[in-house]
Parts: C-alpha cells; structure tokens; sequence
C-alpha cells in the first residue's frame, strides 16, 4: 500500500467470537465492500477464572460455527480476518486451542489461506529484571517481584503492531493473544497509511459489534474510515445506528467516556461529531489520537487463591427468616468451632464466605432495601489451601447448614439442601492481581509473530 | 405515572458494569433535560453523595455529565477486584440498584419491603 486508499471497510461482525450472529450480515458486509473482518475473541469480563486456568469461557463448537463463517466469507472476498485475544484470555493455550479449531475448519472447507499466530504470554523471570520499566495503573501500587511469581498465568495486551506486522508478511487470518480491543479493527486502517483518531475512535465504536447500534443482538456492524473521519451502520437493514446509540457506546464499560489509553497514546473523543447521514448511518468527525511520549503494554495475571468448595441450603420458614442476620452469624461462629474441634484449624487456615441470597447477598451493607425476606438461599463458599480440606470443612459445616435453630427455638428444624451431595468442589478459584503497564522499546518486543511461508502456487 | 420519588424514575435505564477487573462503572440515562437538570446538579449528586451510597472513598469517584446524552456517568474502583473470593458480582451488573434508589430532592428516606 504505497498511497493510502480513500476509505478503508472494516467488518465487526460479532462483539464476541462464539456469541454467534445471523449469517446474511455477514454477506450483507461484504456486499458493502468490507476489506477486512475483526473479532475479538476475549475478555476479562468474566473473571479471572479463564486466564488464571488457561481456559476457554465459550464452547468449542460455538466458536467453530462462527469461525466457519469467517473463514468462508475472508476466503471468498479474499480480505483479511483478525481475531484478538483467542481464547478468552489470549493465553498461549488459547491461541493454540483457536488456531487448532482453524485447521480443522481449513482441512475440512478445502481453505488455503496464511494462518499466523501471535503469542502474548510472558515470564515472571523475565518481567522482575526489568520491574523498575513497570509502573502501577489506579488503583494498583508498585508491583514486585513476589507478585509476579505468584502468577499462573501473565499476559501482555499488544496493539495494533504485532498485528500488522503479520499482515504485512502475508497473513491471510491472524490469530492473536491478548490484544486490546480496538487493536483488532484498528490495525488495517492504520496499516493503510489513515489518520489515527478515526481509525481507533471507529475500532472502540465496533469492538463490541452491534452494541453501538438500536438492537444489539442484531449482528455486527461496517466502519468505513477515511481522511476525515469515519461512517458506521448496521449490517442488518432494519437495524439503526443513531448519533445517541454511537456516542452511548464510549460510556460502554469505561471508565472515562472522553479518553482511553492505548499502546501508543491516548484516544481523545472529547471534539466528536456525531452527525445522522440518514435513518441508519451516522457520520462521526473530530477524534483525535495523541501518541504518548513513551510506548507501554498492560499486563494482566492471575493467581490461585486456593481451591473452594460451595454447599448451599435454604431457609422457608418465617420464624428463621425474622431473625436471619442472627442466625447467620450463629452459623458462622458454630461453623469456626466445630471446624477447630474436629480438624483443628483455625481461621488462619480457611476463608468463609456465607451469602444470603434473597436478603443481601449481592449488595451486603450497601443494600438500600433490605428487609424480611420471604425466602433465602444460603451459600457457603469455603477457600482452602487444598481441595480436600475445603471439603473437609463444608462436610463439617453440612449438620449446621440441615439443622440450625435460632438461639430462641427449643426444636432442630430442617432445612432445604439444593442437591445431594450439599457440597459442590469448585476446584483452583482465582484472582487478577497485575494492574499494570511496562514501558518497551517496540510495540512488539514482547509478542512472538509467527507467519507460515507462503505455498508455491 | 405516579410523582418520581428515585432516580430510577426519572431515567430510561441505571445500569452498572465493571470497566476492567478493578473499577466499576455506573451510567443514569435519564428520559429528557428536565430529569438530567435534577440528576446532574451537583447539589444533589455528587463525589460524596456516591462515596456515602458506595462506601468508597469520595476522592477515588469520577463523575461525567453528559448533556448532550442526558447521562450521568460515574466510575470508581472496585472495593473488591472483580472475582476474588468475596466478589459477589462478577460483572459488577448489579451494582446500580444504591444509585437508582436514591431518593429524590425533597422526597423521603423509607424503608423499604421488596415483597
């Protein structure tokens, strides 16, 4: 691409590889001229089960059908696809498991296409030689190299760089570790030599397809960018995109609505447009991209917390259910000392967690309406070293979860277990603990790019 | 409709949702400009109000008002990261409901029976 093209189409066809979407507003995209397709794949939005595992949140064959689709549609127009953060959390394990769903798709459609993979994973031992490059995010502190080791998984969110950098050495599909969001739709536009504040407002716009639109569950959406600013609409037709619905999406899970940090600088929409071209199209102007004085990638990991079982039982009766709060923490004292008593721990040694559902479980003391419940479900997470004593100590607790009176009752009441066993193990539970960024010398010092060479024809 | 009495009442939709794994994020779409006026005075919300409904700290609360929208937007970490072990909302999807319910000017506190 010696001179940049007028516009360059960029294809979102789904806010979430496997969330699935209407087959015709795929055709339909490509029918509008769509030059490229990117999907991201991930999210920590779930929790940091899936990193802290290195497995994937959505089912294999969800995934397969979209991938399918994809495959099919970037084959046929001969454009590019871009999948970012394979695997929900852009572990290595998950670039491999959607590269490996891929080949088969490929195998099995007669597709050749150029498939290149971009690793994001890194290393505890590498990351602590260089701590003094790491700075914390709000509202982490410093990081040290304890934490980092402490880790069962870090991951690096590149942007648009690594991406490029295997487009330009001939990738036909690209599939990418961790990876920011507007990485994924940015990366062609910025490749095609135009300007930077719409190609990233117009990638935040897309990233989660149809959202920015009147029916979210319509299916995605095309972005045209070009010199000025960028056009975006629904790929269904009797879909809208609205000035409201486009600018509504930059309050979608941020945290400034005006300003979001990339990579490489600050995506600015403060002086945005946002203009109805007709009843489904909306013109957006004035975004503006400021590159930053230093280059830095985010990191994110996660760690084992220890390994949880969950028993839940449940309370009808009235005259429990009046006096909850008291019974809840008879519960929880009776719980410690018969847990002492059998297996001699102390509450050093477990966590507990007793949730009330249907009196405050969600909100505890911020609950702004709490009052006699007409049903609770109660919940006991236990957190353990080990999977054995955490059921060890829910199979302790099981007697006070079934009969547990009220100090004022003369008779052991039964309560409602949900199943047989009470106990569920939950297995390795897990927490996100980085919330930091590393400043590097390359956008892609610390990605692995890794493009085929070409077949002979 | 009966008298607005929460913000709830005067907005389309109150919704709250995690802006990473550890700040939560909270948007009041109100109906028009006369609930927005209401809602994003100062006077009645503000950094303290959302701390005391929260129990966070009021100088970790960002609030944006968004005219153009009729929004009011606020964000503020997380007290528990999102998925630790005493995280009782993953998406933090429910964490609106403090908000919403907050009584309006001149309307009073209650208690409530959600039966």
């Amino acid at each position: 691409m010696t001179t940049p093209p007028d516009a360059v189409r960029v294809l979102a066809p789904t806010g979430m590889l496997g969330a699935g979407f209407p087959p015709e507003t795929l055709t339909r995209g490509l029918a509008l001229g769509a030059d490229v397709i990117a999907v991201d794949s991930g999210s920590t939005d779930s929790g940091p089960y899936y990193l802290g595992s290195g497995t994937a949140k959505t089912a294999a064959a969800a995934v397969t059908r979209d991938l399918r689709l994809l495959l099919r549609a970037a084959a046929t127009a001969g454009i590019p696809l871009i999948v970012g953060s394979c695997g929900t959390s852009g572990t290595d394990a998950g670039v491999d498991w959607v590269a490996g769903i891929t080949r088969e798709i490929l195998a099995a459609e007669g597709l050749d296409l150029r498939v290149a993979t971009i690793y994001s994973e890194q290393q505890a031992a590498a990351l602590k030689e260089h701590l003094d490059r790491v700075h914390p995010l709000p509202p982490a502190g410093d990081l040290d190299a304890a934490t980092l080791e402490s880790c069962a998984h870090i991951v690096a969110m590149m942007g648009h760089e690594p991406i490029a950098e295997a487009l330009a050495a001939g990738a036909d599909v690209v599939l990418a570790g961790r990876a920011t969001d507007t990485a994924l739709a940015a990366a062609y536009p910025l490749m095609a030599g135009l300007p930077a504040g719409p190609a990233w407002h117009a990638a935040k716009i897309v990233e989660c397809g149809g959202q920015c639109t009147t029916d979210p569950r319509a299916g995605g959406v095309l972005a045209t960018i070009d010199a000025s600013g960028f056009t975006i609409e629904p790929l269904d037709p009797v879909v809208a995109c609205t000035p409201t619905s486009v600018a509504a999406h930059m309050l979608y899970e941020t945290v400034d609505p005006f300003s979001m940090r990339e990579p490489g600088g600050t995506i600015d929409v403060s002086g945005a447009t946002y203009r109805a071209l007709d009843d489904r199209r909306v013109r957006v102007e004035g975004s503006r991209f400021d590159p930053a004085g230093q280059y830095t990638v985010k990191l994110e990991g996660a760690r084992i917390t220890g390994f949880e079982t969950m028993s839940f039982t449940a309370i009808r009766d009235p005259h429990i259910l009046g006096q909850i709060t008291t019974w809840a923490a008879l519960l929880r004292r009776m719980i410690g000392e018969w847990v002492a008593g059998t297996l001699g721990l102390g509450p050093g040694d477990y966590a507990l967690d007793i949730r009330l559902y249907g009196y405050d479980a969600v909100l505890g003391a911020i609950d702004p309406a709490t009052g006699p419940p007409r049903e609770v479900g109660v919940m006991l997470l236990v957190n353990a070293a080990d999977q054995a004593t955490a059921t060890a100590i829910a199979k302790v607790a099981n007697p006070l979860m079934l009969h547990l009176p009220t100090p004022d009752m003369t008779y052991l009441p039964s309560l409602a277990f949900a199943t047989s066993p009470a106990e569920t193990e939950r297995g390795a539970a897990y927490e996100f603990v980085l919330n930091h960024v590393v400043d590097v010398d390359s956008p892609t010092a610390l990605f692995r790019i890794n493009v085929p060479e070409a077949r002979d024809a | 409709m009966p008298e607005p009495t929460t913000v709830a009442d005067l907005a389309l939709e109150v919704r709250s949702k995690n802006a990473g794994p550890f700040w939560v994020t909270m948007e009041v779409f109100l109906r028009d400009t006369t609930g927005y006026a209401v809602v994003a005075d100062p006077s009645f919300l503000n950094e303290t109000v959302v701390a005391r409904l929260y129990g966070v700290d009021a100088d970790t609360v960002r609030m944006y008002r968004i005219a153009a929208l009729n929004v009011v937007k606020i964000s503020f970490p997380r007290p528990v990261p999102q998925g630790s072990p005493r995280d009782r909302d993953i998406h933090a999807g429910q964490h609106h409901v403090p908000l919403a319910l907050l009584r309006l000017p001149g309307c009073r506190d209650r208690t409530f029976y959600p039966i």
